[in-house]
């Protein structure tokens, strides 16, 4: 293995740009521009080896331009993908393949084709998240392994050109520094500075741990993604929507008949303008404001074998109400409140003469459970000979049900009276009354509607959120530490008579510019120049 | 209550207007030290008037939560005047770091932009619907304000780097996209003023139109029609519009957005007779004595600084947010995958800073882009894209 | 040194590489749920018939047993109805049952489509669509046939057609 050894005696990793201990500039040019400090001028494993197809790759992933370009590639298709809905949040009675062009034209056509109507569950959109998410991990490991040799290995006496190679370099000429050199070091110890003196040298420096802030954050996303990608394995996320009416008892999907819900009611809330004056006028413009969703249910845990279809035995767990913002935890299941929708329950209808539109008694029909025969007394019956509950004409003309939904529910009467014992026919839909066969003496009048709400509620089962959680907060940690925190150094060298100094931040140089001048006051050393400043004017 | 409150940010409106002549003053004379007096006068006024105004901002926030009982966040009109305060809370804070009144120079007209925008949606005190009715609502929509409006002093540190850096002897690539930035500043200038305009006379038309499913549908325009809707028939009103959109757009918004431009057009083209040359030229001089390092470095800061927020507001607290009320932390609404676009933005800023070494005016050329995708998600993602975020009603 | 970096990074990429494949394949197949073949168990199940008798598929263990999933509105439900019942009728003394599930309508519907076939067979009426959800119905007709071990010896989804298929189905599940 190559390795390069410095004038200082110092051996470095092949590639490096600074001698990893005194500084010295191992490239040979030696010029006294500025020094470039990223990494320290330490070895990046990636530029130097190149030699076998892993190699290759890994410098391929290792490069930040290549992350960079993947960001950037992401960001655009990511925008891209806002430009129409998502399927997701398009109405559900169109298909899709429709939907975009009647609504959006050909680019939405186009849009639908090139799959950005799904575009975040594509697969070379995950592909592309999972290849930041390579090049995360090669790119940290590829920098932080030599940076932290780098600061380990320096060392305080620092060779001439790497002094005269700082943005912050100042020499200050005179005699005897002994003093100030002395009120300079307790000061920079007030200032909380760590202090190495070697042979005439300092190295003063503070907050180095904020270097390591990027590798930090980057394992935190590494985590994030990981997390990501568990989700997507059977058993650890389960999504499940739950339509349950009112009243009603079903076993939770999504839970392998482990839990049954009860639907006791819903509510809906709005805001009354007594409430809050405050809220009277945007109250007036946009009418009624809900103000609560929520359904009150009863979970129970099934006992015994599951057998589908079988009454099963359950055994009360809670009662809970599901609100927005609010919902149902058990076992790793959570239900929420989503959505709710009205439904026909029942129909009512009068049995009328329709000469002296004498009203002759009042049916109720259950739209989940409407009987064959109801009997009004005085010798008047009607049957229900035919229930079309999702109501519709087929290419015949004859009625047809579309669904066992009561969405539009029609029904044949026979209705049997005292001089009509024969019994008269009429279909009844709503809006509509069809005699087929002959004018009828009798007819079914239209008496109302019963209706009921289903809950929509999802359930949820996450075993991931931790991971997500973890890796969220080890971003934000290193994020801090990177952001609000700066890695400092002061190196001040006594060679012969005059006293040399330069500084070094990984950012916010005013800061550093300030906190000079408070550590140099008054001690006769001079404040050292901004060379990118001079450069500047 | 409520009176009160809008009247404190009137108050908070006419101080920032009246520090902006003063920011001006602290600048005006070449080859000053901090040391001067006089200036430091003018500044020191300039700060006071300003964080007055803050103060009645202040007082605007605290009266409508009182008033409201809920954290006025709640809809466009609150949001943005929240953003607004935000804003100059950051520049205040900014400026004790690094004591430069041209700052206040580029962040107070922002400031007043915003804040006149914000008045241009509806100021009532609305209810909190379901989902909006916990703590979450002022953890998530407050740091995101604050992480959004540390961003805000970014782009404005840049915008002062630019005019100052940018060369104006004769026309180039940079100058003439600087150019192109202070037009669409000046064009929401221009959607403010003819929104104040015509809303004074009442102006009020409707069309009768058909959708693009063939129903029929009716719509109120607030501004003259350029742009009707498709085959649609004036009910209400004087003009007959000189075009029709097709079914698929909102002509509506492509009126006022046509409207806003022109206004625009109008205001920058009046801008270059008085000073007969370049935006960016006219304000070179006001940027004379500013070092362009200290504007690099403040618009850089400031991105360090409000990144993590914006993360922690946006991404972290929204995530939490999301799964608590709808059952997942992230759906890929419009508005979520703009704040992920907008973050990662802000990551590539910091990688090509750090890693490549983007430093002065490419720098400050991506805050001026982050900051327009800051805007875009407010603007355009709300009114425009529409989704859960949507602040529905407002 | 040089054998060993080769080494890291290669195993690196690998875990690297085999998590993203993983995790594209995971998605491509996700969603999808697990579907009833031939030679799975027949889940087991608890229906009344519109008769009020209980039929548990695991009681007929020892005679074949097809399980027709149906509904009124659907067409080709309809019209294989009149096939089934003739099996049912040619078969019923020699081992093989016949189970015809609606899928959950009102009983007033299906005793009005019943009262106009004349059907004999047990018509059940899968309520809460337990049994739908546990057989994975959809699209209708499909007909499982399953054998005398309860296991499914064959799944058919449409219509039955004729009576030659009828016949055939029948004669895969005798016992």
């Amino acid at each position: 293995m190559e390795r390069i050894k410095c004038g200082c005696g110092h051996v470095n990793p092949h590639g490096t740009l600074l001698c990893e201990a005194c500084g010295r500039s191992l490239t040979g040019t030696g010029a006294p521009e500025l020094l470039d400090m990223r990494y320290e001028g330490s070895a990046r494993r990636s530029q130097t080896y190149n030699k076998t197809f892993i190699d290759k790759v890994w410098n391929f992933f290792s490069s930040v331009k290549v992350g960079i370009w993947l960001i950037v590639i992401t960001l655009i298709a990511s925008g891209i993908g806002t430009i129409f809905p998502q399927k997701m949040y398009i109405p559900q009675f169109v298909p899709a393949s429709e939907f975009y062009e009647q609504k959006y034209g050909w680019p939405g056509k186009l849009y639908y084709i090139l799959g950005f109507h799904e575009l975040y569950s594509q697969w070379w959109y995950m592909i592309l998240i999972a290849l930041i998410g390579v090049s995360l991990v090669v790119c940290s490991l590829d920098r932080a392994v030599p940076l932290f040799r780098a600061l380990k290995a320096q060392r305080v006496d620092r060779h001439e050109s790497f002094m005269k190679g700082q943005r912050i370099f100042g020499i200050t000429k005179g005699e005897n520094f002994d003093e100030a050199v002395k009120a300079v070091k307790r000061n920079l110890k007030k200032k909380r500075y760590r202090i190495r003196e070697e042979n005439h040298a300092i190295l003063a420096e503070k907050g180095r741990f904020s270097r390591w802030g990027p590798y930090v954050n980057h394992i935190g996303l590494i985590i994030f993604l990981f997390g990501a990608m568990l989700r997507f394995f059977p058993g650890m996320y389960v999504d499940e929507v739950i339509d349950i009416k009112e009243g009603e008892r079903k076993e939770i999907p999504g839970t392998d008949g482990e839990y049954y819900l009860e639907n006791k009611q819903f509510i809906l809330e709005v805001y009354d303008e007594k409430e809050n004056e405050a809220f009277s006028e945007a109250l007036k413009k946009t009418g009624d404001v809900a103000k609560n969703y929520q359904t009150d249910v009863v979970l129970y845990k099934r006992k015994g074998e599951r057998v589908p279809g079988a009454e099963a035995g359950l055994i009360k767990e809670k009662e809970y109400s599901i609100q927005v913002n609010n919902p149902l935890k058990f076992d790793q299941y959570a239900i929420y409140q989503m959505d709710f929708k009205t439904v026909l329950s029942a129909m009512n209808f009068v049995l009328v003469e329709k000469e002296t539109n004498e009203p002759l008694g009042e049916i109720n029909i259950s739209l989940d459970n409407p009987k064959m025969r109801y009997n009004l007394g005085n010798g008047y019956t009607v049957e229900i000979l035919k229930y079309y509950p999702d109501f519709d004409l087929d290419d015949e003309g004859l009625p047809v049900t579309l669904s066992r939904d009561p969405n539009n529910p029609a029904f044949v009467f026979e209705m049997y009276t005292p001089d009509k014992p024969e019994g008269e026919i009429s279909l009844v839909a709503i809006q509509q009354t069809v005699e087929p066969v002959g004018e009828n003496k009798y007819k079914m009048q239209f008496a109302g509607i019963e209706t009921k709400t289903v809950s929509i509620l999802a359930l949820r089962k996450d075993l991931t959120l931790w991971i997500f959680a973890l890796g969220g907060l080890i971003f934000l940690i290193g994020l801090s530490l990177g952001s609000y925190w700066n890695h400092r150094r002061i190196w001040i060298q006594q060679r012969g008579p005059d006293i040399w100094l330069a500084a070094h931040t990984n950012k916010n140089w005013y800061g550093l510019k300030r906190e000079l001048q408070t550590v140099l006051a008054g001690t006769g050393i001079n404040e050292p120049e901004d060379r990118n400043e001079k450069k500047g004017k | 209550m409520a009176e009160l409150s809008s009247n404190l940010l009137m108050i908070a409106f006419i101080l920032y207007l009246s520090a902006i002549p003063f920011f001006g003053g602290a600048i005006r004379q070449k080859n000053i030290s901090k040391t001067e007096k006089p200036l430091k006068i003018w500044a020191t006024v300039a700060i006071f008037l300003t964080m007055t105004g803050f103060a009645a901002h202040l007082g605007y926030f605290i009266t409508r939560w009182l008033a409201a009982g809920h954290a006025p966040v709640s809809n466009l009109f609150e949001f943005i005047t929240f953003f607004g305060l935000c804003t100059v809370g950051a520049f205040i804070l900014i400026h004790f770091l690094y004591r430069t009144p041209v700052l206040g120079l580029a962040v107070l007209p922002v400031v007043l932009i915003i804040i006149a925008y914000a008045g241009m949606f509806s100021r009532d005190i609305s209810p909190l619907i379901p989902p909006l009715q916990t703590y979450w609502l002022q953890i998530h929509v407050i740091t995101v304000a604050l992480g959004q409006a540390i961003l805000a002093i970014s782009f404005a540190a840049a915008l002062i780097f630019l005019v100052k850096k940018v060369d104006q002897t004769r026309r180039n690539k940079s100058n003439v996209w600087l150019e192109v930035v202070l037009f669409l500043m000046l064009s929401v200038v221009g959607f403010i003023v003819v929104s104040v305009l015509f809303n004074a006379f009442h102006y009020s038309a409707v069309f009768q139109w058909t959708n693009q499913f063939g129903a029929e549908e009716s719509v109120e325009y607030g501004m003259p029609p350029l742009i009707g809707p498709n085959e649609g028939q004036l009910v209400k009103g004087q003009f007959e519009p000189f075009l029709e959109a097709p079914a698929i757009i909102d002509a509506k918004k492509l009126n006022t957005v046509i409207w806003s431009l022109s206004t625009g057009i109008i205001l920058y083209i009046l801008t270059r007779f008085i000073f007969r040359k370049r935006i960016g030229a006219a304000l070179k001089p006001l940027t004379g004595n500013i070092n362009e390092d200290l504007a690099d470095e403040i618009s850089y800061r400031s991105v360090l600084i409000g990144f993590p927020v914006f993360t922690l507001g946006a991404l972290v607290f929204g995530m939490i947010w999301a799964q608590i009320a709808w059952s997942r932390f992230w759906g890929w609404d419009p508005k979520e995958v703009w704040a992920l676009i907008t973050w990662l933005f802000y990551a590539a800023f910091l990688h090509l800073r750090l890693s490549k070494g983007w430093h002065g005016e490419r720098s400050a050329w991506l805050a001026v882009i982050g900051f327009a995708i800051i805007m875009f998600n407010l603007v355009a993602v709300n009114l425009v894209i529409k989704g859960l975020h949507s602040y529905a009603g407002a | 040194m040089k054998k060993n970096r080769l080494f890291m990074r290669t195993s690196i990429l690998t875990v690297l590489a085999a998590s993203v494949i993983l995790t594209v394949y995971a998605n491509l197949t996700k969603g999808e749920r697990p579907q009833l073949k031939v030679g799975d168990v027949a889940p087991d199940f608890i229906l009344t018939d519109l008769n009020g008798n209980k039929h548990r598929l695991s009681d007929y263990e020892g005679q074949g047993v097809l399980v027709n999933f149906w509904a009124t509105y659907c067409k080709y439900c309809e019209k294989e109805m009149s096939l089934l019942e003739k099996q049912y009728q040619d078969q019923k003394d020699q081992g093989v049952q016949i189970l015809a599930v609606n899928i959950g309508e009102t009983d007033l519907v299906i005793n009005r489509f019943l009262e106009k076939h004349e059907l004999t067979f047990p018509v059940l009426n899968d309520r809460k669509q337990e049994v739908v959800d546990a057989f994975g119905v959809n699209p209708l007709p499909v007909t499982f046939l399953i054998n005398k071990h309860g296991f499914i010896a064959g799944i058919h989804t449409g219509e039955i057609t004729d009576e030659k298929m009828a016949a055939e189905m029948i004669e895969k599940i005798k016992p």
